[in-house]
């Protein structure tokens, strides 16, 4: 305040102004983005008195500036002068909001909902409900699209005639006959409902959902759908079969596949707010056609809900509605068509498992997982492989081993990289679940097969499975699995091999101590500092450098002291320079 | 989604064998036999409508119309499109094959029927005629495989019930250029909701379905009085989503890269308004032309709100002459619009689309090509910065096509009548232009554009030929005086960031501020006066 009453000529406004009107609009944004700076300079009065009508009258600009703007003034209430006079803000905030971009629209609107909070309840209806009837009625659909977003803010702070226009315009829109302000309706109307009184909810809202859920757009009714979840949890249980259900019906069976689609996408939201009679009676058969639905778009959205589904199913008769309704439509769809909806569902299937219990698992969903573990598509597979935890806690994985091992084997030597990187993270998980005999028997082959893959990318996840691999099975395993394979591939012909087992040694000294790494991986890091080739050479005083630490100072002085000595001196520069770094890091010098 | 990649080509080496599988399947790089197989499957596709239907019932044949009395034709025409009515399967090619056949025949035998013969539209046939085509035509379209189908790139998904729905809008084209053909009774059936459910078809993939849809939209224009308003408002909408829905959402998109489905369900298929675009534009110019002048309110709304921001389209290219077009004839008819036109599309002008820019200076000069003088001055300085940038671009293309300018006589004529505000605000460029472009040919072009610029007015041109050094220096001062200026701003406010921080209530205090920065001050305000 002290800016505001001293001396108010702080800073010229022409100087600022001239800044904002600048021809180049890179610096025309920057001034904006700057607009609180400026306002801080001017002082709160002569922000509100001349900073405030400028922009208000004289910008009409490029979509990016207004953005600007219309960010910047939804923190301005303390440069205005506090809550006292925030509905300064109002007008250029209102002609924000009108504008064509939907970006600087919504902007806008966000603006306006945050410093709606700021106003008190006499201002509020003063001067921000006003500006909402202005754009709820405004030509221009924009202005109207932009007034469904802020009903919600201003209604439960004003008072009842207030509110009954409020709703009445509200009403209006959502009969408008411009397709985009009754989808802004429809998409605001959940958020209305929840601020309206229950008697409100029942009269006003439910009469505009069923009309909404019924529009002649399919973009218009979908968005109904979302509406439905909250107005459900307001109502009462007894109204909402005769309120929601009719609609919510109707819903799951539209014509159009893009609101199935959204049942299908929300129906976990919709079960818990309808309750578990509801459920029971409608629910379990819509959702069973929806897993039948003749669009595979459907089905994967409606798959993707299979585990939460079971889950929230009431507990008294929760398994024998899975196992008739539910588990039917599932084991159709583990041989779908489309291979999005079969990976849907292997990423949810194995969830069923804690659900049903260890008897039924195994008589019903194991030959299902078993079914998914050999399908064509490697995502299916991969799906299921990621989830085994949840398997594993009810029934062991081991049941699976059988038929694991192949489907690991395969995905293993995809021949997208992608794929074989997938398996390579789950690898870890796999050898804990299935233990270290398992894994010496069946995975350890794979595990170092992957060291020479083509794919730098896999090379090095290799490494780095190692690494978590001894940490889990100990240094001991290490040495009698691994080390002697490592070392042996510094004697490869291929130079990117003889590399990969100095990636080993960084990754694994370690974890496996100083003693392997002092007898077993220096004499052979120490010996290949002689290779011809020079990326060799610098890997090895790389990872001279990254072992050092683990090594004894007698070690690090008698042996690695002189090789790096030798290395300094190399004709390569990219050697000299790290070798030096090395002797530098480790205080060799 | 799609976490995996198409497959990356790998080179055939460093393979070990040990499994059972071969190792040549594996580092193949293309995906399997199978794969490819299932994926090429859909290549054509059915509504996902008839599914929902209960099975068809076997159809068996009527006999010929011309064969039956005259008296009893009425009724077989009527039983025969009932018939039709039937939907079946095409995505299964070997069911019901005798059903289809027989309906296939007969949607012939009725479009021949239509268009031959006199006398046989009466009045209540209407009903049955148009419930025949709303059973066959209007139906949900099913996903579509590519979210960013490309109708002039990509294959297009073809519509597998072709056989039928083809004859079906066959009928429906005869049927409305039928000589007895009475729109006041086609009205009670084709209204506001048959239209809507039509244009809903341009999502189509097909191209043969669009271009059926496309002049029974004309025809439905040209016949139906009382739809044209509805028509075009529809329209409006289409291009009003396209443009502040659509491509706001595929920029979202593209961004978050969310769950890919999303994209099906919310986005309106681009083809749709490429080819509303495409088949609609003509009429709407040719609506305009109808007009009389002053415009109506609403056809200039269509231009300025709908047509300037189509510019902004991703797939612009696909529908520019159109569009182009389009808005030119606007300004033949209504000079008056010339400056709002300019100005939208100066606004709305591509920042980082090169390809898009040259077509933008395609548009202004079809537009200077029939521009008045009057709107020229009116518009000429802002026209000019923009056309001084171009030739400045570092992309050649750009750079040359707004020097092709200097070739259009009409052109040349309307600066020479304005050179003396034109020379100043393309003098910087082009001097500096003709020094730093790294292209020779834009140098070359620019050294021809400066000489004519010269010859036009050559006292102005020694004016700025020899102020050009001290010009630049100002700009060079003033850029320095902006940045103290910020700075200054800059510390103010850090320090009043500070004193928020231990005063969270009041207000920032800004009289420590001020004491510090009173001479900065004092400068500053010297120098605004003059400004």
């Amino acid at each position: 305040m002290a800016g505001a009453d001293g001396d108010d000529s702080l800073y010229p406004i022409a100087v600022l102004i001239d800044e904002l009107r600048n021809e180049d609009v890179q610096l025309r944004l920057n001034s904006i983005k700057k607009l609180s700076t400026i306002a801080l300079a001017l002082g709160v009065e002569r922000t509100r008195t001349e900073l405030l009508p400028f922009l208000t009258d004289t910008i009409y600009d490029e979509d990016e500036v207004l953005l600007a703007l219309a960010e910047q003034l939804g923190n301005f209430t303390m440069l205005v002068g506090g809550p006292e006079y925030v509905h300064c803000l109002l007008p250029p905030l209102e002609s924000l909001a009108t504008v064509e971009e939907t970006v600087v629209r919504d902007k806008a609107v966000e603006s306006l909902r945050k410093i709606s909070q700021e106003h008190s309840p006499v201002d509020l209806e003063v001067h921000f409900e006003p500006l909402v009837k202005r754009l709820a009625s405004g030509d221009w659909f924009t202005s109207r699209t932009s007034a469904c977003g802020l009903f919600s803010v201003c209604y439960p702070r004003v008072s009842s005639t207030v509110k009954a226009e409020i709703r009445q315009h509200f009403r209006t829109l959502c009969s408008d006959d411009t397709p985009m302000v009754r989808r802004a309706a429809a998409s605001k109307l959940g958020e209305f409902a929840k601020v309206l009184e229950l008697d409100y909810v029942k009269s006003d809202i439910i009469s505009l959902f069923t009309a909404l859920a019924s529009d002649e757009q399919d973009s218009v009714r979908l968005l109904a759908v979302e509406a439905c979840v909250s107005i459900a949890t307001l109502l009462p249980q007894e109204d909402l079969e005769s309120l929601v259900m009719p609609t919510l019906r109707q819903a799951a069976e539209d014509k159009s596949w893009r609101v199935r689609y959204m049942v299908a996408d929300k129906f976990s939201e919709l079960q818990k707010a309808v309750g578990p009679e509801i459920t029971k009676n409608d629910l379990v058969p819509a959702f069973q056609n929806l897993l039948k639905d003749c669009e595979a778009e459907v089905r994967a959205a409606a798959a993707n809900k299979v585990k939460e589904f079971c889950e929230n199913l009431p507990e008294d008769n929760r398994e024998q509605i899975i196992m008739t309704h539910i588990l039917p439509c599932v084991k159709e769809l583990v041989s779908d068509t489309n291979q999005h909806v079969k990976s849907a569902l292997a990423s949810v299937i194995m969830g069923l498992s804690t659900i049903l219990g260890k008897d039924n698992t195994i008589e019903h969903l194991l030959p299902l997982f078993l079914a998914q573990l050999k399908d064509e598509c490697p995502e299916v597979r991969l799906n299921i492989i990621s989830n085994l935890d949840c398997v594993n806690e009810v029934i062991g994985i081991r049941q699976l081993s059988q038929s694991l091992l192949p489907a690991i084997v395969e995905l293993a030597e995809d021949a997208k990289w992608r794929v074989r990187l997938a398996i390579i993270e789950y690898m870890p998980l796999l050898a804990g679940q299935l233990g270290v005999e398992f894994f010496d028997e069946k995975l350890n082959t794979l595990c170092m097969a992957w060291l020479i893959d083509h794919v730098y990318a896999i090379r090095e996840a290799a490494t780095c499975n190692l690494m978590k691999l001894v940490e889990k099975f100990g240094a001991e395993w290490a040495q009698n699995t691994i080390v002697p394979k490592v070392l042996g591939m510094a004697n490869d012909p291929n130079y990117l091999h003889r590399m990969t087992t100095l990636f080993c040694i960084n990754a694994l000294s370690e974890a496996c101590g100083q003693d392997i790494t002092t007898k077993q991986m220096l004499p052979v890091v120490l010996k290949m500092s002689n290779d011809q080739v020079a990326n060799v050479r610098f890997n090895v005083a790389k990872s001279l450098q990254k072992i050092g630490p683990v090594l004894d100072s007698n070690a690090l002085q008698t042996e690695v002291k002189p090789v790096l000595e030798k290395l300094a001196t190399d004709t390569d520069m990219d050697v000299k320079y790290f070798a030096q770094e090395a002797i530098s890091v480790l205080v060799l010098a | 989604g799609h976490s995996l990649t198409p497959p990356v080509p790998i080179s055939i080496a460093l393979c070990i064998k040990m499994s059972a599988i071969s190792a040549s399947e594996k580092v193949d790089g293309f995906t399997r036999k199978s794969m490819r197989k299932a994926q090429k499957q859909r290549k054509s596709q059915g509504s996902s409508q008839y599914r929902t239907q209960s099975a068809p019932v076997e159809l068996s044949p009527l006999p010929q119309l011309k064969d039956a009395p005259s008296t009893e034709q009425q009724e077989l025409f009527t039983q025969k499109l009932q018939q039709c009515c039937m939907l079946f399967d095409f995505l299964d090619s070997v069911m019901d094959l005798k059903s289809k056949e027989i309906k296939r025949a007969t949607l012939n035998e009725l479009v021949d029927y239509v268009s031959t013969n006199r006398g046989v539209l009466v009045e209540s046939t209407y009903p049955e005629i148009t419930n025949m085509i709303c059973t066959n035509i209007f139906r949900t379209l099913p996903p579509s495989d590519n979210p960013d189908f490309d109708p002039e790139e990509d294959e297009p998904t073809l519509e597998a019930s072709w056989p039928h729905i083809q004859l079906v809008y066959e009928f429906l084209l005869r049927f409305l250029e039928n000589p007895d053909f009475q729109p006041s009774i086609a009205k009670r059936h084709i209204d506001q909701k048959f239209v809507l459910q039509l244009l809903e078809l341009f999502d189509s993939e097909d191209p043969r379905e669009r271009d059926f849809l496309k002049t029974i939209l004309h025809r439905i224009y040209g016949k139906f009085l009382g739809l044209r308003a509805f028509i075009r408002k529809q329209i409006n909408n289409i291009f009003l989503r396209f443009i502040y829905e659509t491509e706001h959402f595929n920029a979202i998109m593209s961004i978050i890269n969310i769950h890919d489905y999303l994209v099906h369900v919310v986005c309106l298929s681009f083809c749709t308004v490429i080819c509303l675009m495409r088949s609609c534009c003509f009429s709407v110019c040719s609506i305009i032309n109808g007009f009389a002048l002053p415009l109506k309110a609403e056809h200039k709304q269509f231009l300025m709100k709908v047509l300037i921001p189509l510019h902004t389209a991703k797939g612009l290219a696909l529908f520019h002459a159109q569009l182009a077009y389009c808005v030119v004839q606007f300004l033949e008819k209504d000079p008056t619009l010339t400056e709002p036109v300019i100005r939208g599309l100066l606004k709305f002008w591509p920042k980082t689309c090169s390809q898009k820019e040259v077509m933008f200076l395609g548009e202004i000069e079809e537009i200077l090509d029939v521009i008045e003088p009057t709107q020229f001055k009116k518009i000429q300085e802002p026209l000019f910065k923009q056309i001084s940038k171009c030739v400045a671009n570092p992309h050649f293309q750009v750079a040359e096509r707004a020097l092709y300018f200097w070739n259009n006589e009409y052109i040349l004529s309307l600066i020479e009548e304005n050179i003396d505000k034109v020379l100043p605000i393309m003098f910087g460029s082009l001097y500096r232009i003709s020094k730093e472009h790294w292209n020779p040919t834009i140098v070359a072009l620019v050294y021809n554009v400066l000489k004519t610029l010269m010859e036009m007015n050559c006292t102005l041109f020694d004016e700025l030929t020899s102020s050009y050094k001290a010009e630049r220096q100002r700009e060079k001062k003033k850029e320095q005086e902006r940045d103290e200026l910020w700075k200054k701003l800059d510390e103010l406010r850090l320090s009043s960031a500070a004193l928020v921080q231990n005063n969270s209530h009041g207000l920032p205090s800004l009289s420590h501020v001020r004491d510090g920065d009173g001479r900065f001050m004092a400068k500053k305000k010297k120098i605004n006066p003059k400004e």
